[in-house]
């Protein structure tokens, strides 16, 4: 809890580099509002974020941004192509094995991905829309679902 | 030498990002139906941001204005598929029924239980 209090202040101090009395009060207020409102949300009680998880999502992150690189081609072909070539899918997809955290890691990466959106989460299913059915196809070889299980594994 | 090598990286930078902007547009106009539209507007939110952005951050050059551009781009990588969530989720709720393609996944039967 210090740590994340101490990482917030540094950050505001250093942001813009000014010290008026208003700045910093503000500050303060922000960083002790953001504290209680993370308390609130339960983060403390559990020993969900570790250091190592960030390590591995950073290199998780560089996957997702090749997987956003071809996605988005794939889109912009389907877009600019005369016959409009969409075949829309909707399909469920099991997440109840990752922690629900994980579940919104998952579930926002295929919503960042262009051509796949994520439309609800319900007791650990996701339900996915597709633009294709090429789309689809991929998202249930389940390698992205692997990769944010990987995140957590020991 | 240098500056004219990272000016022209930049340009080609925004300029992709202005034309992933640009399809997104087009796509939003030319899709069928809101789903289908959200995947052509998430080129703009994804793709196009990034682009954009490492377009402006190599202008910036090693500043503390590349810092907070790279922050800003996390936070909007962050934010936009949570809004397109709450977006989609909401007409889903709200009775907008996806159109699927012709030949229906074997899964989507499921989906509509």
């Amino acid at each position: 809890m210090l740590t994340l209090l101490l990482i917030l202040v540094l950050a505001w101090l250093f942001w813009s580099g000014l010290f008026t009395p208003l700045l910093l009060i503000v500050g303060a207020l922000s960083c002790a509002l953001t504290v209680y409102l993370v308390r609130r949300m339960g983060y403390f009680d559990t020993q969900l974020f570790t250091p190592r998880y960030f390590v591995r999502l950073a290199g998780y992150w560089g996957w997702l941004l090749w997987e956003v690189v071809r996605s988005s081609v794939q889109v912009a072909r389907v877009v600019l192509s005369p016959s409009l070539p969409v075949s829309p899918q909707v399909l469920k997809i099991d997440a109840e094995d990752l922690e629900p955290v994980d579940q919104v890691v998952f579930g926002n990466s295929i919503t960042l991905t262009p051509g796949t959106l994520a439309l609800d989460l319900h007791d650990g299913k996701l339900l996915v829309h597709t633009l294709t059915r090429e789309g689809a196809d991929a998202l249930c070889q389940g390698e992205m679902k692997r990769r944010v299980a990987a995140l957590r594994s020991v | 030498m240098m500056d004219i090598a990272i000016d022209i990286a930049s340009w080609v930078l925004l300029a992709l990002g202005g034309v992933n902007l640009l399809i997104g547009g087009i796509g939003v106009l030319r899709m069928p139906d809101l789903y289908t539209r959200m995947h052509a507007a998430s080129l703009t939110d994804s793709m196009g941001a990034i682009l954009v952005i490492l377009g402006i951050m190599l202008q910036a050059g090693l500043s503390l204005a590349t810092v907070k551009l790279g922050v800003i781009l996390v936070f909007l990588l962050l934010t936009s598929p949570t809004a397109a969530n709450a977006l989609a989720a909401s007409a889903l709720l709200a009775g907008v029924t996806p159109r699927t393609g012709q030949s229906l996944h074997l899964s989507d039967s499921e989906a509509r239980e």
